[in-house]
């Protein structure tokens, strides 16, 4: 084993734990620190394919923001009084249903042959990614800051209420 | 050297754990981070694509820059969505989210 499956191995180690972590914690405040956890593995993960500007955005966007916005709404959303909501019933058929996709999508997985495949991680230079994002994508780059600045003022609005609430 | 196809496991491992969460949780916030966590499997898939098979193009990469965009926009619509309706419904379990039920 080489030292970069050893780190493979780690990381993607590192990534499940955390995923069964969200999913399976009782208390939704130790699910967040898990998506934490998980985040930055996979954030470690992009480095490990030699993506390291998405791996700095993986950090400041999700371990910066997203879960920060995910504690706080959970702890304007929580109520002490009441039990937490109990999910019994569709347990076992979901897990059915994700193991079953789970398999289902790693023989497919194993058994393609990808056309062009090379055999290591080719290096993209961070240079060229920033030259294709503001000249080939610079439409689509657009109409994503539109989106995202749609998506926030209708965060706010719904956020905030009425007036005289 | 790590072969792609340890990546793409890993990636389909992590999209069916996520996959468990949304069907399995009841608690609205709890559903919104299962999801977050199918996002980023999806990411890895990008980005494994694009450095194993497409490193002239890397079309992978500014999809994923892409999934994280429209992650952050998600993220904070369904929140705000979850905040109202726990003011008006004193709950965060979708199971109970039933108004527009007919």
């Amino acid at each position: 084993m080489t030292y970069e499956e050893v780190i493979f191995y780690f990381v993607a180690a590192l990534v499940i734990a955390g995923a069964l972590g969200v999913v399976v914690a009782k208390n939704i405040i130790h699910s967040a620190l898990f998506l934490i956890l998980a985040l930055m593995a996979v954030a470690a993960l992009f480095i490990l394919l030699a993506a390291e500007f998405l791996a700095i955005v993986q950090v400041m966007v999700y371990g910066g923001a997203v879960t920060i916005l995910i504690l706080f709404a959970m702890m304007l959303t929580r109520v002490r009084d009441l039990p937490a909501p109990r999910d019994g019933a569709q347990k076992p058929f979901a897990a059915l249903a994700a193991i079953a996709f789970g398999i289902t999508s790693t023989i497919a997985v194993t058994s393609t042959q990808f056309p062009g495949e090379s055999d290591k991680i080719n290096v993209i230079a961070f240079d060229s990614v920033s030259d294709a994002l503001f000249t080939v994508w610079a439409l689509p780059f657009e109409i994503a800051s539109l989106v995202l600045i749609v998506a926030l003022m209708g965060a706010i609005i719904l956020a905030r209420g009425e007036e005289g609430e | 050297m790590i072969p792609i196809n340890n990546f793409l496991v890993l990636s389909s491992v992590l999209f069916s754990i996520g996959m468990y969460g949304v069907l399995a949780r009841r608690n609205a916030v709890l559903i919104l981070m299962s999801v977050e966590l199918m996002l980023q499997a999806v990411s890895i898939n990008f980005i494994t694509f694009a450095a194993y098979l497409d490193p002239e193009n890397f079309t992978g990469i500014i999809f994923a820059v892409f999934v994280i965009v429209i992650a952050a926009a998600e993220v904070g619509l369904a929140l705000a969505i979850v905040l109202r309706l726990f003011r008006n419904r004193q709950t965060a379990n979708v199971d109970e989210a039933d108004l527009m039920k007919w």
